[in-house]
This record gives C-alpha cells, structure tokens and sequence, in this order.
C-alpha cells in the first residue's frame, strides 16, 4: 500500500517537473523569438510566405466560424429576449459577445486547429529528418529561420482575422434578426451601438494578440520537441492544438478579468 | 586541426561516448567505423555544436566549440559542410534554393552569381538540369549529390558525412565514394565521415578509427586496419556474425 502511495507521488512529482521543464523550455524559445525578432530579423519574403500560409489560408474558416456564431447568437436570443418583449436588444448581445468573447476566442481557437497543427507537424517533420540540424549546419539559426516568421505572421494577423470575425459575426446576427425575425434595423443598430464601444473592440483585438502568442509558441516548442518518428510528430501536433486551446481558454478568463 | 579531448555523453542514463579522444589533422580525411547506434553520429554532432558533451572538451584550431554561444557557434559553423544520413534537403525548397540557401544568408552576391555557383556546386557532383525540382522528385543517390552540393557551396574547410553510401545501392554508393574522393583532392578540405560500409571506409580513408561500446578502440590507416589483431575490429570489418561483439550480445 505504502509502495503503491509513494508510487503514485512519484509519477505525479514526476509529470509536475515535466510540464515545469516544457514551460521553462517554452519561455526561452519566446525569449529567444523576441531576441532574434529585433536583433537578426528573417528576411521579408521569408515573412510575407508565412504571413500568406497563416493569414490568408485561415481566413475562410474564421470568416464562416464568424458569421455562423453571429446567426446563431441572434436566433438563440431572440427566443429568449422575445418572451420578455426585448427582442431590440439582440443587437447588444450580438455585439457585445463578438467584440469580448467570441471573435478572438473562436478565431483563437480556429487558428490553433490549423495553423497550430500545422506548425507542430511542419517543425516536428523537420526535426525527426535532420532538417533542423541541417539548419544549424548551414549557420543558421533556426529561431530566426523557422520560429520568428511564424510568430511574426500570427502576432501580426490573429488580430486582422479576429476584426473580420468580429465584423462578419456583427452582419450574421444582423441578417438574421432584422430580415428572418423582423427586429427594426434602425433599433437594432442604435442598441447595439450604444451599448458596443471601441473598448469592447480594443478587449477583443488585445485578446487575440495573446492568443496569437500561445499558438504561435506551442505549435513551434511542440515541432521543435517532437519525438522519432512519425508517433512523435502526430503526437507532437495532437498536443500542439490541446494545449494551445486549454490555454486561450484558460488566458481568456484572466485576460477577461484584468481587462474589464 | 580538430582535437576531441575525452568527450562524454549520455542520453536518458545511457552513456553513448565514454573519453573520446581523437586529432584530426589539416587535409586528413578520417573515418570513424562502428555498429549502427554505438554513437558515430552523435560525435560527428558534437564537431559543429549541434551536440554539447557532458564532459570534455572538442577543440578546433584551439578554439573549445564546446564552451562557445550560439552566436559564435553560428560563425564557426561557417567553416564546416556536413552531408547528412539522409540528406536532409529542404523538403518545402527547390534543389537551387537548398544549395543556394547558405550562400544567400550569409553572403551579399546577386541573383546571377548565386545561379552560377549553384550551376557550378551541382555540376561538380553530376548534375545538371535539376535546379527546380523538388527533393521528393529525386531518388536516393541524387538527393545525396544535392546535399553534398549544398554542404560544399559555401567552400568549406572541414566536411562532415554522417553515413554517405547508406540506403544506396552498390554502383551509387561507389559513386558517392568518388566523389568524396574528388572533392577532397579539388578542395583540400579536411574530411570526416562515420560509416558502417567497410568499401566506402577503405576508398574514401587516410586513417579509420572504430568506436565501440563508447570507446576508439583501434585507429590507423586501412591497411592497418585490414591487419589488425584487435578481434573485435577483425569481426567488425569482416561483417561476420560470430566473434566477441555479438557474444557479448548473446
């Protein structure tokens, strides 16, 4: 019994300094970006490819996530707000929940499963076939190589692709409420506006220039740390979009606190 | 030129490399030999700093790369080529673009001398006409060539090859061998090359020295090697399946 105890403290004790370990790796390679980002920066086309594969690639599914969370926030509270005869004020749900919450957490979210995935299979690949040692053999080094581009093009675009989000989530649950359950367009927007300001917009925007931070990291240290072999990557990749969606969800509720 | 100086390391509890201790001299092209996983690529990692021992010292021209940052890691790299296992070419890069990759972060040239030398480095290993192709349109024995054009295009003064002839087949491999051979003759460049193929060792050599169970337990030239009394060494070279390292196996 007292084995099996000591047993089980250890395992535990042994996966806490594991993940202290990984954090504390993860922490000099964003150290590391940020060094390289000033001081050696990439050259700009190697930038404006991955700023292309990030940005403009992601744009249809956060585009459709968007509008359809929009839709779907006005009919869900028009039914509600309808029986108690406040169906005008479906323009202030919609427009709140889009600017705080749901654009830069859905976009986060969304990127983390594309982009996230993709840099952790696209890094792991490269590390399990000696690319990344090739690399280094060239006098390369590849923070500056691999790690800064994509850093750079997911601080500087999750925040454009949240906008959009937050735009097209606005004009879904205003198409819905205004031309399929007939709320006036003019109270819709007049709420709407009122009550939706440029902070709101701004909470959202810094939000998601967190959540580009931890996708852009986990998806890279996850690549960097993959394991031999094709189990490595896809295990890599797999814990690259768990933990990068654990921890905006878990970010977004401090973020949301310290914001408001 | 290059010294190893009692190197150690150790993955996960098991010790790889016990003492390392070796010199390779200006123009010498040395040959490590030993059983696949005994750690010949893991010293060949520790020449270029991939790779930091645990204990003991890799000294080149007296500098100790073990004790350098990656900043000044970065400029002695600039020194050395490395042809690896497997290529390792960019898979996302054209053939021009994975030669040309040092030359365009590190050198100020123009588009045009770029080409030319690209055109030169893949001309020298026998190629011609492949610039735009992608690595997964090559086969096995090109890739090789493309990787040892990229590991000489930026003129190098020591060249490592972590196992050249593997994964191809005979008359390739022989191929690769020549090659080797040629560029070391052209260039003069020091070599360094782990291998578990005997005909390559023998071809390519001045002087091989085999690793075993962390240790170099014999080195010399090839002929030396051919005669050795070292058992171990004897059944290594002679690919037999009985001798002294396969009973400690058993």
């Amino acid at each position: 019994m007292k084995s099996l105890f000591s047993e089980l403290i250890s395992a535990l004790g042994g996966r806490i300094l594991g993940i202290i370990k990984q954090l504390g790796e993860a922490v000099l390679m964003f150290v590391e970006t940020i060094w390289c980002m000033f001081t050696t920066p990439p050259r700009r086309e190697i930038i404006i490819s991955q700023m292309r594969e990030i940005g403009i690639k992601s744009l249809p599914v956060v585009l459709l996530t968007g509008v359809f969370t929009g839709m779907v926030l006005a009919v869900q509270s028009y039914y509600q707000l309808h029986k108690i005869s406040m169906d005008t004020s479906i323009g202030i749900l919609v427009g709140l929940s889009m600017t705080n919450e749901l654009g830069p957490v859905l976009t986060g979210l969304m990127v983390a499963g594309r982009v996230g995935a993709s840099m952790a299979a696209e890094l792991g690949t490269m590390k399990v076939t000696e690319q990344i040692d090739a690399l280094r053999s060239l006098a390369s080094n590849p923070i500056k190589y691999l790690v800064v581009p994509r850093f750079l093009a997911c601080v500087l675009l999750v925040p454009v692709l949240t906008v959009y989000s937050i735009f097209v989530g606005i004009v879904g649950g205003y198409l819905i409420g205004v031309k399929l359950m007939g709320i006036n367009g003019t109270f819709f927007m007049k709420n709407m506006l009122d009550y939706t300001n440029n902070f709101d917009l701004a909470n959202g925007i810094i939000k998601s220039f967190f959540f580009a931070i931890i996708v852009a990291l986990t998806g890279c240290y996850k690549g960097f740390s993959a394991d031999e072999g094709a189990e490595g990557v896809g295990k890599a990749t797999t814990q690259a979009v768990v933990v990068a969606c654990i921890s905006i969800l878990i970010s977004d509720f401090f973020l949301s606190i310290i914001l408001f | 030129m290059i010294k190893i100086a009692g190197i150690h390391k150790n993955f996960a509890g098991q010790e790889v490399l016990k003492g390392i201790n070796l010199d390779v001299k200006k123009g010498e092209t040395i040959v490590i030999i030993g059983r696949s996983g005994c750690g010949k690529s893991v010293l060949l990692k520790h020449l270029i700093g991939i790779l930091k021992p645990d204990k003991g010292d890799v000294l080149f021209n007296g500098v100790n790369i073990s004790q350098l940052g990656e900043t000044e890691l970065i400029e002695h790299r600039k020194r050395f080529g490395m042809l690896f296992q497997a290529a390792a070419l960019f898979d996302s890069m054209t053939v021009k673009e994975n030669v040309a990759f040092g030359l365009r972060e590190h050198m100020e040239l123009s588009e045009n001398e770029i080409s030319e030398i690209v055109k030169k480095k893949l001309s020298l290993v026998g190629l011609y006409g492949v610039e735009d192709k992608k690595p997964a349109e090559l086969s096995g024995g090109m890739r090789k060539r493309v990787g040892l054009a990229r590991a000489f295009a930026m003129d190098p003064e020591i060249i490592l090859y972590d196992e050249p002839t593997t994964g191809l087949d005979p008359i390739t491999s022989d191929v690769i061998n020549d090659l080797i051979v040629k560029l070391k003759h052209e260039f003069r460049v020091t070599s360094f090359a782990v291998t578990h193929d005997m005909k390559s060792a023998y071809k390519i050599a001045d002087r091989i020295a085999m690793l075993y169970e962390g240790h170099i337990i014999e080195s010399g030239t090839p002929q030396e090697i051919q005669n050795t009394a070292n058992t171990v060494v004897r059944q290594f070279i002679s690919g037999s399946s009985h001798g002294p390292i396969t009973e400690k196996d058993l």
